[in-house]
């Protein structure tokens, strides 16, 4: 039975959990000491012990119940949240097709997720993608005893079962793929989205996952002797030290940069028209917000203070981040738009997800004015110096909040700015604290995200663009992607 | 008999459709249309990019009057939607041959 070797989500290193114990700074395996021993083998500590000691994983049912809720949250971001909140914003003609597409990816996602997305993302390989022991959950569901099999969280002896981690985890991956139809609408292929979608999710979101969120689990943990042994399972930005609380790297600077290299390859629009309406717009941003408690509050896997403190940050930091677009428009634009406060929102929860357990009201406030700003005036003037036609601003908002979000993160985890700072055990240092060296591993994190997303994004247009083409006929662009693509209308 | 054709603002449908009533007139077809004059269109901001809104939102009233009623139904809709801004809108006038009621067959002035 693998206690714990699971792949608590996100976090990155010693940080910040409560009973939290493990300890560890992000240090390069130097020594061999303990360390050579196969990582694999030795994690678990069940897993060496004689049969007959075997003990059910105890679950506490606030826990259980907690990641269910969350996870349908993330369902209801995606469909219909973010589908509403883009199917507003493009033309009545389109609206249909940008709704499919959304409804579309989420199922496709899900379902590969099963077949091999979690065992890749979230299984034992090496620090860039896990292996294939889990396809089709395999050995996610019941122990040898029939009893669930338990996945780690941030606490020591604290599980919930892997099964709703595993479910939890695809709705993150779901949601991302779909989050990059934002720079697409309008004019790419159905079935070019498809098949974007799935060497995307394969070769990006995949690895990213891995590289930032696969760790061995506190347990794993056991004495200052095998920090090194167990850091070298993680996958590698979690090995350098990483913070990304719930998806700045590998959710919102991934998509967000697939959607510009997307863009850069299908050309502008014909056309470019407003918004056919804002009411659906503002309905969806509302569902995103909503759902988006789940996706902060449940990455962290415990239903305890850090989740609270998440939860609450995903209210404040947005407030603040869509009053902040709201007034740089009405200041620099001359009028308070209902668009640019609902923008402004969802920027904001895209700044605040890397940091939401990581960081105080100070940090909350700083990340909420600064991505709200920030995206405003790329969304307003650099997005036409660039020449790009991201559609829906999944770049402008998703990257660049992301970006934002993601580096602050690493200033504003420090205690002495109001910071939840590293909780360890302290085997190697002191068990609460901060180093300053985190703001340049956060900006190094970014620069592999963006890195890793544009060249798979790229390599994938290319090969679709001389295969099944990428981009609909302009005559199908005009008549609308609805009945050209899909043989239907969203209203009649 | 003349039919009189009428593009005006939007918001003043109620005042001309009351005023038209006033003067005695008993029936008229009303349409949303789009279009443009002298007020040009306007411009739309979205997310700080500006989008030229060309063909502005109008209201097509047509009204079908006995020779008696033309005078007075033009000057009641003149009246009635006009604001002193530019966009108010224009009354067209045509030549009206044949009005025939479908439910009884009356024709002419009869049928209006």
């Amino acid at each position: 039975m693998k206690l714990t070797r699971f792949v608590p989500l996100l976090l990155a290193f010693g940080c910040a959990f409560s009973g939290a114990t493990f300890a560890q700074d992000p240090a390069p395996a130097a020594e061999p000491a303990a360390a050579e021993a196969a990582p694999v083998a030795e994690a678990a500590p069940a897993e060496a012990a004689p049969a007959d000691a075997y003990v059910a994983p105890k679950y506490d049912m606030g826990n259980n119940a907690w990641m269910m809720t969350a996870t349908a949250l993330v369902l209801l971001m995606s469909v219909p949240g973010l589908a509403l909140f883009y199917g507003g914003m493009v033309r009545q003609k389109n609206m249909l097709s940008t709704l499919t597409q959304t409804f579309a990816i989420f199922c496709l996602i899900a379902v590969l997720w099963v077949v091999y997305g979690y065992s890749v993302a979230f299984s034992n390989g090496n620090a860039f993608f896990g292996g294939l022991d889990k396809l089709m959950l395999n050995g996610v569901i019941y122990d040898s005893h029939g009893n669930f099999v338990p996945g780690a969280t941030f606490s020591k002896g604290v599980y919930i079962p892997e099964l709703i981690f595993a479910f939890f985890q695809l709705t993150f991956a779901a949601i991302t793929v779909a989050l990059i139809a934002g720079a697409y609408a309008e004019r790419m292929k159905f079935k070019a989205v498809l098949l974007f979608s799935v060497i995307w999710f394969t070769f990006s979101y995949l690895p990213m996952a891995h590289m930032v969120w696969w760790w061995a689990g506190p347990d794993a943990y056991t004495s200052a002797d095998v920090i090194d042994a167990m850091n070298a399972t993680a996958g590698k930005l979690w090995q350098w030290g990483a913070l990304d609380f719930a998806g700045g790297t590998v959710v919102h600077i991934n998509a967000g940069v697939a959607g510009l290299v997307v863009a850069a390859f299908l050309g502008k629009r014909k056309t470019i028209s407003p918004p056919h309406s804002l009411a659906m717009s503002m309905i969806g941003a509302s569902l995103l917000w909503f759902g988006w408690f789940g996706f902060n509050a449940g990455s962290n896997l415990e239903a305890n203070g850090y989740a609270v403190l998440a939860f609450g940050n995903t209210l404040f930091a947005t407030a603040v981040a869509a009053l902040s677009w709201f007034f740089a428009e009405w200041i620099l634009k001359g009028k308070p738009s209902l668009l640019g406060i609902v923008s402004g929102a969802v920027a904001g929860l895209v700044g605040i997800t890397p940091a939401c357990g990581f960081v105080g009201i100070q940090g909350a406030l700083v990340i909420g004015i600064a991505a709200g700003v920030s995206c405003f005036l790329f969304c307003a003037y650099v997005k036409r110096m660039l020449g790009i036609d991201d559609a829906l601003d999944a770049f402008g908002v998703h990257a660049v909040g992301g970006i934002i979000g993601a580096i602050l993160t690493g200033v504003y985890v420090n205690p002495a700015l109001g910071g939840a700072g590293y909780v360890t055990d302290g085997w190697l240092g002191p068990t609460f604290g901060y180093d300053s060296a985190q703001i340049l591993i956060q900006v190094k994190t970014v620069g592999v995200a963006v890195l890793w997303s544009a060249t798979v994004a790229a390599v994938t247009m290319l090969l679709l663009k001389f295969t099944v083409g990428i981009r609909v006929s302009e005559e199908a662009e005009s008549e609308g992607l609805d009945v050209a693509e899909h043989g239907e209308k969203a209203y009649n | 008999m003349k039919m009189l054709m009428a593009i005006i603002k939007p918001f003043k449908l109620d005042a001309v459709r009351e005023a038209l009533a006033e003067v005695g007139v008993q029936g008229m077809t009303v349409t949303e249309v789009r279009g443009f004059g002298r007020q040009k269109g306007h411009t739309e901001l979205y997310r700080g990019a500006e989008y030229t809104v060309d063909l502005l939102p109008k209201i097509k009233l047509e009204v079908a009057v006995t020779p008696e009623l033309v005078d007075k139904a033009i000057e009641a809709i003149q009246k009635a939607a006009k604001t002193g801004q530019i966009g108010d809108g224009k009354i067209f006038v045509y030549e009206l041959n044949e009005t025939v009621r479908i439910r009884t067959g009356e024709t002419g002035k009869e049928a209006i």
